[in-house]
């Protein structure tokens, strides 16, 4: 708000018509329209529906099939969200140590943030095909039968490292913004009384890195729940055994596959509380910054 | 640097030297792949080094295609995905910017509910509303059409606050100074605040391109004729359909043709790339 303000009343709301027509038309009214339909029971053939109040979501909390579906979601969250920031955070420590060859290794390691998660998914698809892929034919050298199509465990590793992989740039980029914005002094004034590296990072740098980590902590949760479909989509399809059916994906089956409404919009408001939820964090506590 | 330790700057060059190889593997294993003729694949162990068919296999991507699969030649759809990363870019900016000069530079009735109504949007990503949505665009006659394909994705609420805050860090003695001159509201925006927030349109529009191109839920769904796929979208049919004989070298080529551009806006506009991904999580 400005303290020199036009004062047109037509004006401003000419200007804001394009946004508030989209986001009524393709965002409001859907999310309205799962909220209704979430209360609602369609019969077999979509001619009647009744209203069933709370059934579709008491279906849901009595259904193996999506209790399933919320550990797996929770198991990869975290598993991406470990395995690509910790990897991005050892690179980006190393790279601080760097003086003339910081942007050469900051160029090689930024692009994958470009590759589609889709495509991220495909290339990893074949790098672990168990026929003709190259993971594969070494883990049979040291005994181990590799089969995502098979083995629960193997496809759950399989879309958390395509996953992971896309993300690292990403924090890599955050982090070493973080880690150069610690005083120096501090660092040395350690050094000085004696502490070694490894010391000098778990008592100084990681705690003094934590807004960093914290806010990328939230944004690696919510792509590993919301943006991570495509990687689902090309390589595992949820399965096998639903061993990876996150709920985006089983949102989307459900509603488009096994056409049953009812329950995939009760799922898509179980969702919009969650994103509700991470979205409120992320701006309470993310914007204060953890502060030390 | 704190101390000289000649042990740990190895030990630092050696783990990204390492974290380079594993970023990149994947995509060596794809090139590779996309330039060697199919029996290459049949005998069981992948080759490592490039082969001699890279422009056999590319031309015929770009130009034909895999009829067999029901997708149109690759250079078909690089143009759709070009259109629609295009009008998602341009489109997102142009909205964003009229709604924050609305709500920064005008006091009206009910501003505070249209910025939370934009808000809002934030918390409802398309995943979560997928097939009320669809229903939506189908109704509207929009299924296999490039405005199908973009306008759905254009609100947003991270490209309206980020012109909120470029336009809250503008002094008013600017708008001063242009209202005592004479000039109006949209002169005042066309004159002043498009030329003061051009970098951070073009960093913008870098991450955009980037969101735009590498959509795949979406496309694969209001799309249904081969017209209007999308690379991204292309590939998973592509994959699925040679399944039963694999054509990896073919996937592979598609796969390399369908992470180029991206690619290549990010490296070529590194620093406009870092500003736009810095600026949309503040």
């Amino acid at each position: 708000m400005k303290r020199t303000a036009f004062t047109n009343q037509l004006l401003p709301w000419l200007l804001l018509a394009p946004q508030l027509i989209i986001t009524f038309v393709f965002f409001l009214w859907p999310a309205a329209q799962a909220i209704r339909q979430s209360f609602l029971r369609e019969d077999a053939f979509g001619i009647s529906t009744q209203f069933v109040g709370l059934a579709n979501f008491k279906a849901l909390t009595g259904s193996a099939q999506y209790l399933n579906s919320l550990q797996v979601t929770a198991i990869f969250a975290i598993c991406v969200t470990v395995l690509s920031m910790g990897v991005a955070l050892l690179m980006a420590v190393a790279v601080d140590r760097m003086i003339r060859s910081t942007s050469i290794y900051t160029t090689l390691l930024v692009w994958p943030y470009a590759v589609a998660p889709a495509v991220a998914g495909i290339l990893w698809w074949f790098i672990f095909n168990p026929t003709i892929g190259i993971l594969p034919y070494l883990l049979e050298m040291v005994g181990y039968d590799w089969n995502h199509m098979t083995s629960k465990s193997d496809a759950m590793i399989l879309v958390v490292i395509a996953s992971a992989w896309k993300q690292i740039s990403y924090n890599f980029l955050f982090f070493v913004a973080g880690l150069q914005s610690i005083p120096a002094s501090l660092r040395e004034a350690a050094a000085i009384d004696g502490a070694g590296p490894v010391r000098r990072f778990f008592d100084i740098t990681f705690p003094l890195l934590s807004p960093t980590t914290f806010f990328l902590l939230v944004v690696n949760i919510v792509y590993a729940m919301f943006d991570t479909f495509s990687v689902i989509d090309a390589t595992t399809e949820g399965g096998p055994a639903q061993a990876t059916n996150i709920l985006v994906y089983k949102v989307y089956f459900d509603g488009f596959v096994g056409q049953n409404m009812g329950s995939s919009a009760a799922q898509s408001v179980v969702l919009m509380l969650i994103v509700i939820v991470l979205t409120v964090v992320q701006f309470r506590y993310v914007e204060k910054k953890v502060a030390y | 640097m704190i101390e000289n330790r000649p042990g740990l700057d190895f030990l630092a060059h050696l783990v990204l030297i390492l974290g380079v190889a594993i970023v990149a593997l994947p995509v060596w294993i794809a090139f590779v792949a996309s330039t060697h003729p199919p029996s290459a694949f049949v005998s069981g162990t992948i080759p490592m080094l490039p082969g001699p068919d890279l422009i056999t296999n590319y031309s015929r991507m770009l130009g034909s295609g895999v009829s067999s699969s029901g997708t149109p030649p690759v250079s078909t759809m690089m143009m759709n995905s070009l259109i629609m990363a295009l009008m998602i870019a341009i489109g997102k900016i142009a909205i964003s910017m009229t709604s924050a000069f609305a709500i920064v530079y005008f006091r009206f009735p009910f501003r505070n509910l249209a910025f939370w109504c934009i808000f809002i949007t934030m918390m409802l990503p398309v995943e979560v509303r997928i097939v009320p949505t669809f229903k939506v665009v189908a109704d509207l006659g929009m299924l296999n059409s490039y405005w199908g394909l973009s306008v759905p994705l254009i609100a947003s609420a991270t490209a309206t606050f980020l012109f909120r805050q470029v336009f809250l860090t503008i002094p008013d003695e600017l708008t001063e100074a242009a209202r005592i001159d004479g000039a109006g509201p949209m002169k005042f925006f066309r004159d002043i605040l498009l030329p003061l927030s051009r970098t951070n349109m073009a960093a913008l529009f870098v991450i955009l391109f980037i969101y735009g191109w590498n959509q795949y839920l979406w496309p694969l769904l209001v799309t249904t004729s081969s017209d209007y796929y999308t690379i991204v979208a292309g590939i998973k049919r592509l994959a699925d359909a040679v399944d039963g004989v694999p054509q990896w070298h073919l996937v592979m080529a598609t796969a390399m043709l369908a992470m180029l551009p991206p690619v290549a806006v990010v490296i070529g506009m590194q620093r406009l790339f870092v500003k736009g991904l810095v600026d949309t999580e503040k």
